[in-house]
């Protein structure tokens, strides 16, 4: 695949015109799906795609389209020749673009990954036993992940990998049920046997006639899953520069005096070096290792793409159109996990949070809903599963001054969306305990 | 392209119970004004097949972008190779499945295709705009765009099924931001809800031009007004409201894959059970519900679904008593139910699932002057902002970008950050008015989420202003 883009690359190169520049990223995947229900296959199937984008440039004037590959070099090498012919026309009537900026010096770099994965049947074969005495529900995604990004100063970037990921709610009744995940790039049966084991131990405190609280203030645990939605939801025009300059950030009051700080307990970055997307984007530039978006509580940077850069004249530091993080890396607290129970005392033990929103956006107050395993606790025992619970809360309140700590130990997800494509996406994330969390509904 | 590929699998059909071929190419552009410059215009040309086969019990499917006869042969083997596989591990028995075989067309009726006006023009159109909205330093940032899609798909079935259907749509979007120290306030279009089918003539249907002055002025209003109060209050939500809890509290809860627990892992399940089919009070007796694929603006108009069903209007729910699921024709096989046709992929990579597709509430008796005199206290909600409802689509809360108060029967105080919340197994049984067709209009959603794999989908809601009395209602942070 690499040569294959290498050489669409050459050949993009060979049709371009005087002062043309060009800049091209692909994104393929070759993936096996399969969806369970009731400890059964509902569907299977695999899907094959390769999306390349090409934009032509010729000073401050461009272009972008995007097609589909074929993989059969004479289709695709019309259908690039079509789209340049198209794009050199549009681009006629365009505008002078005064924020376009991309990488002119060469930094080519190759990350190759290495197919571990079974076959797919193989995998399935050893999923099904597992799961057929159980209302398993939930998909497996598998296979190759390709990014290559190429443009007309000689630059080749290339960055595959071979994941694999199954995300499964193992359920006991209505929305009662146990939510777990197993992810990476070395398929082990028995692993995936022993979590299946671990979420049938915890249905059988689900098993108990659930609790119901009475909206008000409750001290809380959140999991480093229910953690991640709230830090995908701030990632939602949370980090990146457009946003903050344009007021609609929804850290907006960290940023404008008197400024609202979080605990001095969050340190937040994007941690591209320990992530598994790709350390460069669509413009050419490479990511640096880290940023840091919020050090010990206090605002620190944003994310901050290269047309950003260009309108607010500051450095690009490789954000992605959208400014959106890929890498989340919350730092540890000093709460160890065996102590969580002990320390929540009586409260509410929240492993899954869902569809969150924003009430008040600038002001960062957030809500959402309780799902899966998600328990009441009493004297640091679990008594019972508690029935679903909507909450409406500030991140200045939940990670601010009602945070108690954050676990010592973290737990490393690996983002399940497939929305076009499958993610890329992850996060290395503690628990956090909370105190006067609020309960609405 | 069509007739090649047609002529290719007629070729490669193997030897199995049902094989079919979904072929999808799509066609979009987006042009977008950012505070008076254009931000780069990106064309996009999307086409692939899902070939699905069914043998001895078992299914599989195969999406691949190589059309070749040899690519569509490989991909054939690997539908087949997942079809053995599931063969007796699956939960649906596809050897009892008798899938439709029909032969039909279908056509957006469109009167100014997107392609045939210059871009300048359309350039021209939307700078115009955008340089209205600058009304004042206070606005913080603004932008207008233009978003069209034409699809052609085509659908072929091993027993001599042929549907083609071609679709255009276009969906327009402004949004104004007001900003003034740490207050932020938005007015937007709806966020590209206002879409259609059809081509430019959508601008004149919405009345585009013009917008941009308008939403400015509402946005610095917005950022003088007082905060949403707290407290019971009856509520009028506009059709660009309730357009979103049509969505949420309706549409999603009676998907027949929801409710036989497909989605339970991701989207989630339902508070709907198969029982409640026929006699289940969902909401007063002024509540009709129709999925209407008939509509020919809105934007899931169609004649046939992804799996050759032919779609035509079903009321789901009749004077408050809920009578019809949205389950297409497999989802209906196994629940013992009839449905409608609405099992839908959002493109060639992803298989169908059943989706609302369009939703609506029909047309009451109530005019919009009526509707306000009658309450003494409450308040009108417009444009949605904000949406979180529990995985059973139950539990809501949802937030607009615009409230005014009404006291005494008349429009008052304009108010920031209205938010409400409610239990939809109750609040439709709060609905006290439905307005008539004067208060109608046509919305819809481009990305609706949902599968495993995801996929977004284009749902139209249509829906007149709407009153429901006693809710709880609430503003933003202090």
């Amino acid at each position: 695949m690499q040569d294959y883009f290498y050489n669409l690359a050459d050949f993009i190169n060979s049709k371009l015109q005087s002062e043309e520049v060009y800049l091209c990223e692909l994104i393929g995947e070759q993936s096996d799906f399969v969806r369970f229900n009731q400890g059964s296959i509902r569907q299977a199937g695999k899907v094959e795609q390769y999306y390349l984008k090409i934009e032509l440039i010729k000073g401050q004037y461009h272009a972008t389209g995007e097609l589909t590959l074929g993989l059969a070099t004479e289709i695709d090498q019309q259908r690039i020749t079509a789209l340049l012919t198209e794009l050199r026309e549009k681009r006629s009537h365009l505008p002078a673009d005064p924020y376009l900026l991309y990488a002119t010096e060469k930094q080519s770099t190759e990350s190759i990954g290495k197919n571990q994965l079974p076959d797919a049947e193989e995998m399935i074969t050893d999923i099904l036993p597992t799961i057929k005495n159980h209302d398993f529900v939930g998909i497996y995604a598998a296979g190759g992940m390709f990014t290559g990004f190429a443009n007309s100063f000689g630059q080749r970037n290339w960055h595959s990998s071979y994941p694999f990921n199954i995300d499964w709610s193992i359920y006991h009744n209505t929305d009662k049920a146990v939510k777990s995940a197993y992810a990476g790039f070395d398929w082990k049966a028995t692993t995936f046997q022993d979590k299946i084991t671990q979420s049938v131990a915890q249905l059988e405190i689900l098993k108990r006639k659930p609790h119901t609280i009475k909206p008000g203030k409750y001290k809380v645990y959140l999991s480093p899953s229910a953690v991640h939605e709230i830090l995908l939801l701030l990632s939602w025009n949370g980090f990146g520069l457009k946003a903050q300059r344009t007021k609609d950030s929804s850290l907006l009051r960290m940023l404008t005096e008197p400024r609202q700080n979080l605990s001095t307990k969050i340190t937040l970055l994007e941690n591209t070096t320990e992530g598994i997307a790709p350390a460069f984007q669509s413009q050419g530039f490479i990511k640096p290792p880290q940023v840091t978006f919020i050090s010990a509580g206090r605002y620190d940077s944003a994310l901050v793409s290269p047309r950003s850069a260009k309108e607010y004249q500051v450095n690009t530091n490789g954000g992605n159109e959208e400014e959106i993080p890929l890498s989340f890396d919350l730092l540890a607290g000093q709460l160890a996990v065996k102590e969580v129970l002990k320390t929540l005392d009586t409260g509410v033990y929240v492993n899954n949070l869902w569809y969150l929103n924003y009430s008040d956006r600038v002001a960062c107050r957030m809500t959402g809903m309780t799902r899966f395993a998600t328990f009441w606790v009493e004297n640091g025992e679990i008594v019972a599963p508690l029935n679903v619970m909507r909450f409406d809360e500030t991140l200045y309140q939940l990670l601010g001054d009602k945070l108690v700590d954050l676990t010592t130990e973290r737990e490393f997800i690996m983002d399940t969306d497939s929305y076009e494509r499958r993610s890329n996406r992850c996060a290395n994330l503690p628990g956090a305990l909370v105190e006067d969390f609020t309960f609405t509904l | 392209m069509q007739d090649l590929i047609k002529q290719r699998f007629y070729k490669i059909i193997p030897k199995v119970d049902f094989c079919s071929l979904r072929y999808v190419a799509e066609h979009s552009e987006k042009l977008v004004i950012r505070q008076n410059v254009m931000e780069p215009p990106v064309t996009k040309k999307d086409i692939g097949v899902m070939i699905t086969v069914f043998d001895q019990g078992g299914a599989g499917y195969a999406a691949t972008s190589d059309l070749t006869e040899s690519g569509l042969r490989r991909a054939v083997k690997q539908a087949q190779s997942w079809a053995i596989c599931s063969r007796k591990q699956s939960i649906v028995d596809f050897s009892k499945i008798a899938m439709p075989q029909i032969q039909g067309h279908y056509q957006s009726q469109v009167e100014k295709p997107w392609q045939t006006v210059p871009i300048t023009d359309k350039i021209e159109l939307l700078q115009n705009e955008s340089k209205q909205c600058k009304i004042n330093d206070k606005i913080a940032a603004w932008q207008a765009s233009l978003w069209s899609v034409q699809t052609e798909q085509l659908y072929l079935t091993s027993d001599g099924g042929e549907i083609s259907q071609q679709h255009e749509y276009l969906m327009p979007e402004i949004r104004v931001t007001a900003n003034q120290g740490i207050e932020t306030q938005y007015r937007t279009l709806g966020e590209f809800t206002t879409g259609r089918q059809g081509g430019l003539e959508v601008l004149e249907q919405i009345k585009f031009i013009g917008k941009g002055k308008q939403l400015a002025e509402e946005a610095l209003q917005l950022l003088a007004a007082p905060n949403c109060p707290a407290k019971k209050l009856d509520l009028l939500l506009a059709p660009d409201q309730m357009m979103l809890q049509i969505h949420e509290s309706i549409g999603h809860p009676l998907e027949l894959d929801r409710i036989i627990g497909d989605e339970r892992n991701y989207a989630g399940t339902s508070f709907v059970t198969l029982d409640m089919f026929g006699n289940y009070q969902y909401g007063s007796p002024w509540l009709n519900v129709s999925f209407d694929p008939s509509m020919t603006e809105q934007l899931a108009s169609y004649g046939f679904d992804d799996e050759g069903l032919p779609a035509k209007k079903v009321f789901v729910i009749r004077e408050g008593i809920l009578e019809t699921p949205l389950g297409g024709h497999i989802s209906q096989t196994r629940a013992g139910l009839s449905g409608v046709a609405n099992s839908r992929a959002n493109n060639w990579n992803r298989p169908p699932i059943d989706r609302m597709a369009n939703l609506n509430v029909e047309a009451g008796q109530s005019s919009l002057q009526e509707m306000i005199s009658s309450i003494e206290a409450g308040i009108l909600m417009q444009t949605n902002i904000s949406w979180s409802i529990d995985d059973s689509r139950n539990k809501f809360q949802f937030g607009c970008e615009r409230g005014q108060l009404i006291e005494n029967g008349e429009l008052t105080t304009v108010v920031k950050n209205p938010n409400y919340r409610g239990i939809s197994a109750t609040f439709w049984r709060n609905l006290s008015k439905v307005g008539n067709k004067d208060t109608f209009q046509i919305m819809g959603v481009p990305y609706c989420g949902k599968g495993e794999p995801n996929q977004v989908i284009r749902v139209g809601h249509a829906s007149p202003a709407c009153v429901f009395s006693n809710i709880d209602v609430f503003g933003g942070a202090v």
